[in-house]
């Protein structure tokens, strides 16, 4: 049997493609060199050679970007949008292997692996962002979530590790069953798993198939979120993975679902998503804010903000979709800014073991370390919501989007929820400069490669508070780009090998 | 440069000259002279500059001077915009004189982290005078909050005592105080579609902000909540006091100094500036709690056993004088309000720098622990007496140009605002004439202060200026005056509007 011409991929769907096939080969370069090294080089080297992976990674993305348009059988689409979230995810990624770099001498773990996976993860997480096949959002969302399940129980000394791993890897895996179910139902709703065609067979009609699909779609992409009332695993497993790695998993695969939930509900036009999104929304910033201020380990408390800045993005969706959209894009660059730079700070300072991971072990760290405590208040000001912080617009713009969408609710829960969140993260302000220090646990130098981190987190998150304009204005254009085709879709979609293969045979028979 | 160039440069010179001397102070050594040097060339020459301010005001011209006006982010509508009238310039200059001040007297008295201390306080410097210079209300919000932390800093870090309970509670205070504002500014901003300033004036006076009428009294409680708290006004001024006590000088004397004007400030140009109708409707319970502030601060001043908590009510008192000025709506009340800010900023800053000055010696400030010290101490006491005589009101001095405008305008009000007030003037002069003859006559009981040395070079260096320009303002008020009155016209002009209308019904 011969294929046709269009069963045979195109030297541009490769281009389209270019940034996941660059990591996918660094990964395995990685594993590849990984046992021929000895173990003091094997960190340096496979270190290096995942950041210099993440930077081809960048430049793949900027010359992908120059071709927008579908690839791989309409299952795979750049444009704005998606490459805005590869940028994105690559920095993250980029910002946490520099900050892993110190912890894994520290801790004393073998690299190998460790960056490969990260790479891999990544990988998932550029594809979920460029998808538009429901089947290929899944199978990146695997990827993406495998990588970060084995990732958690990183730390093999630590019984908490082992139970983070096993606990995220149960329940995020019954999430995704979820997703998964939720994307068979829209196929028997609509009779495809093309978000594209699934649009176009929304606007006519949607029927209860429709909205159950919906729902259990965000079931399992709310659990990857951790969006109450699927937040429950956030706290644990936060405080079990390794630092760096709760760096990576609260901003990337974050990013990468809400990315995922955005295609979902604004190009796809999902039916009744507003009361889902309003209630999950209301309830992950009361809990994630509540809780948060009771907690006296800096990472379960970070775990709980986490939770609470979820629910801030969530409100994005229910606005109008181009407001939202863009608003949202914001959030995440942001959040992704300030969280991983805070979490970059609790890496240096958690030390062997991460011992010093409390709220006390932060007491005079004003004192100690004078640049590094100044900096964390930088991002902790941003996550409270400081003008001149990322964290200001992000939330100015969610809370407006809102607004001009009429939620005056939602945006009041939100406000009052803001004011609570000032409360715990000054207190982390508070001790580290105005308690003496309980005993003089001296603070290790920074290290270049943490140094370069924390500036790169750091110049994003006051770039983002001082001029958001551009950022901003790339969002809007963006955003525009995928709400104006779920509107007027002017679909001319090429066929699918399957299609390409099956016409010709049934015209045969 | 011509001063014509400097003209359009001079506020973003001294609004951020402070600040990048801060972040300069970040790269030196830990070396605590070239700091502490570093830090008071940086504010004298953020003073100088802003001299520049009152030497080429056009003086009765009205509306606002040294404008610069850039876009700076687009969505939201936000720009860069400056620009002050008589009433912001010399709030202006009264920062940047009490700056050097400040630091100087914490010349000695920090000894630990020292370089935070001068980053912080170079960083505060700053945005106080960026809450007077920006005439765009989300910049103006900026420089509002970004106050906050560093002061919160302050107090927390090199406070004495319960300073982190002091800290806590002021921060607490003012930033949930000012998220009502921001929800006014975010509804003004939605309806007008600008941030700006005078934008916004003009939409409200040519009623072209729908639903304007519905949500006006409303808004002008949100931006008054915030600066009652900062003011503070009775009674919600309980966060002040253990401010005061448990900050280090150099913190209290620009708390009270500054830090409170702009809440009297904020009165001024956005309650009266943007809802004169809704200003004047609410003025008589206003009045009344000024009245109250300026009579309880008084009492409670008066049983006060402690030096910097006595200092600190007599500030409620004061700025109970301002609220009454500037809610009788008369000329006289506003320009007297004005100078009132401007005369507590350098008496009342020069009584904590005294007090600071007693501390260092015996690290205490009960007054108990005192008494006869104008044996040991005879310049210390001259100037002392010197700055409580012009805190007093005593006239050629600058408290009483002041209060005796506001009083002349309260009486025209209403005559019964302006009998009361009057008594704060008497209060005023028994505690703190009282605390002085306690500190300062009667035998010297403590072994203690048999021995405390006067004044150093450093220390009159500090408090000489204070009190030159106490005189000062006292001989010639009409420097200051011929600054303030237009502003003041400005902000009176609706409401002659407003009577006319009321007279040709």
């Amino acid at each position: 049997m011969n294929f046709t011409p269009q069963a045979i991929p195109q030297a541009i769907d490769y281009v389209r493609f270019l940034p996941e096939i660059v990591l996918s080969l660094f990964g395995l370069a990685i594993m590849l060199l990984d046992p021929v090294l000895d173990e003091d080089s094997s960190q340096k080297i496979l270190g290096g050679l995942a950041l210099i992976g993440t930077i081809a990674g960048l430049a793949a993305t900027l010359y992908m970007a120059q071709y927008p348009g579908l690839a791989f059988w309409n299952m795979i689409r750049v444009e704005g949008f998606s490459v805005f979230f590869h940028f994105l995810i690559l920095t993250i990624a980029a910002v946490v292997i520099l900050t892993s770099y110190e912890y894994m001498v520290v801790q004393r773990i073998r690299g190998g692996e460790y960056y490969a996976l990260i790479l891999f993860g990544v990988v998932g997480m550029m594809l979920m962002s460029s998808a538009v096949e429901l089947v290929l959002i899944f199978i990146a969302l695997e990827i993406s979530s495998i990588s970060t399940y084995i990732l958690a129980g990183f730390r093999l000394r630590e019984a908490s590790s082992s139970e983070s791993s096993i606990k995220y890897f149960l329940l995020g895996s019954f999430a995704t069953a979820f997703f998964l179910y939720g994307v068979a139902l829209m196929f028997g709703a609509t009779g495809s798993t093309n978000i594209l065609v699934i649009s176009q067979a929304l606007q006519s009609r949607a029927s209860v198939l429709a909205y159950l699909a919906v729902a259990l779609m965000f079931v399992g992409l709310g659990f990857k979120v951790a969006s109450a009332p699927f937040h429950v695993w956030t706290p644990d497993v936060y405080e079990g993975a390794p630092a760096p790695i709760v760096g990576l998993m609260s901003t990337g695969p974050k990013a990468a679902v809400f990315a995922v939930l955005l295609r979902i509900i604004f190009e796809a036009n999902a039916p009744g998503r507003f009361w889902l999104i309003w209630v999950s929304a209301a309830l992950s910033m009361s809990i994630g804010n509540v809780s948060a201020l009771v907690q006296n380990n800096v990472k379960r408390l970070l775990a709980y903000s986490s939770i609470a800045h979820a629910g801030y993005l969530l409100m994005a969706f229910a606005a109008s979709p181009v407001m939202g959209t863009s608003a949202a894009m914001f959030y995440t660059a942001a959040y992704a800014a300030m969280n991983v730079g805070a979490f970059a700070v609790v890496t240096h300072f958690a030390s062997y073991g991460e011992r010093y991971v409390t709220l006390e072990d932060y007491s005079g760290l004003g004192r100690r370390s004078p640049l590094l405590a100044a900096t964390l208040t930088v991002f902790l000001l941003s996550l409270i919501g400081i003008p001149m912080t990322g964290g200001f617009f992000a939330k100015f713009y969610v809370f407006s989007a809102a607004l001009k969408a009429g939620l005056v609710g939602l945006t009041i829960i939100g406000v009052i929820n803001s004011a609570v969140g000032a409360y715990y993260y000054l207190r982390i302000i508070v001790v580290m400069y105005m308690r003496e220090p309980r005993e003089e646990t001296p603070v290790a130098p920074v290290p270049a490669a943490l140094g370069a981190a924390l500036a790169i987190s750091l110049i994003a998150t006051i770039y983002l508070g001082v001029l958001p304009g551009r950022v901003l204005t790339y969002a809007q254009r963006s955003a525009d780009e995928l709400v104006q085709r779920s509107v007027a879709p002017n679909l001319t979609l090429s066929p699918t090998p399957a299609q390409a293969v099956s016409t010709p045979l049934k015209a045969w028979r | 440069m011509s001063s014509e160039v400097l003209n359009s440069w001079i506020l973003t010179l001294v609004t951020f000259i402070p600040l990048a001397g801060g972040l300069l102070l970040m790269l030196v050594p830990r070396r605590h002279r070239d700091i502490r040097v570093f830090s008071l060339v940086v504010t004298l020459l953020t003073f100088a500059l802003s001299l520049h301010l009152p030497v080429h005001l056009h003086r009765f011209q009205q509306g606002f001077q040294y404008e610069v006006n850039a876009q700076w982010i687009t969505s939201p509508n936000i720009h860069y915009h400056m620009g002050v009238d008589g009433f912001s310039m010399w709030l202006v200059v009264l920062t940047t004189f009490l700056t050097p001040l400040c630091v100087l007297i914490s010349w000695n008295s920090i000894q630990e982290r020292v370089k935070e201390f001068f980053i912080l306080l170079l960083i505060l410097e700053s945005s106080l005078i960026g809450v007077f210079t920006s005439l765009d209300l989300f910049l103006f919000y900026f420089f509002w909050e970004a106050t906050l932390i560093p002061m919160a800093l302050l107090i927390g870090m090199y406070g004495h005592g319960r300073k982190v309970y002091a800290a806590v509670k002021f921060f607490l205070y003012t930033m949930v105080a000012s998220v009502f504002m921001l929800a006014a500014i975010l509804w003004l901003y939605a309806k007008v579609g600008s941030f700006d300033f005078v934008t916004i004036q003009n939409a409200i006076r040519n009623g072209q902000v729908e639903n304007f009428g519905a949500a006006a009294t409303w808004l002008f409680l949100g931006f008054f909540v915030a600066f009652a708290v900062k003011v503070p006004l009775f009674p919600v001024h309980t966060w002040l006091p253990d401010a005061h006590v448990e900050a280090p000088t150099a913190g209290s004397v620009l708390l009270a100094g500054v830090l409170l004007k702009m809440g009297t400030y904020g009165m001024l140009r956005f309650n009266v500036g943007l809802f004169p109708q809704q200003a004047r409707q609410n003025a008589p319970w206003i009045a009344v709690l000024a009245l109250i502030g300026i009579v309880y601060g008084a009492l409670v001043a008066m049983v006060q056993p402690n030096m910097k908590k006595l200092i600190a009510y007599s500030s409620i008192s004061h700025l109970g004088f301002v609220v009454l000025g500037i809610f009788s709506f008369t000329a006289s009340g506003l320009d007297g309000a004005e100078f009132v800010m401007l005369a507590h900023g350098v008496s009342t800053g020069a009584l904590f720098m005294l007090a600071g000055i007693l501390y260092e010696r015996r690290h205490t400030y009960e007054i108990s622990e005192f008494g006869g010290l104008a044996t040991p101490m005879p310049i210390y006491a001259a100037l002392f007496l010197f700055i409580v005589l012009s805190s007093v009101g005593l006239p050629l001095l600058n408290g009483f140009i002041g209060e005796f405008l506001v009083l002349s305008g309260a009486f025209m009000a209403k005559a019964w605002w302006g009998i009361l007030g009057a008594t704060g003037v008497i209060w005023s002069a028994g505690y703190l004439l009282w605390m002085y003859q306690r500190v300062f006559y009667g035998k010297l009981t403590h072994e203690a202060n048999m021995r405390l040395p006067d004044l150093s070079g450093r220390e009159k260096a500090a408090l000489w200026p204070a009190a030159v320009a106490a005189l000062a303002m006292g001989v010639m008020p009409l420097i200051w005056l011929n600054g303030i009155d237009p502003a003041a016209q400005v902000a009176l002009a609706p409401f002659a509007q407003l009577a006319s209308k009321v007279v040709g019904r």
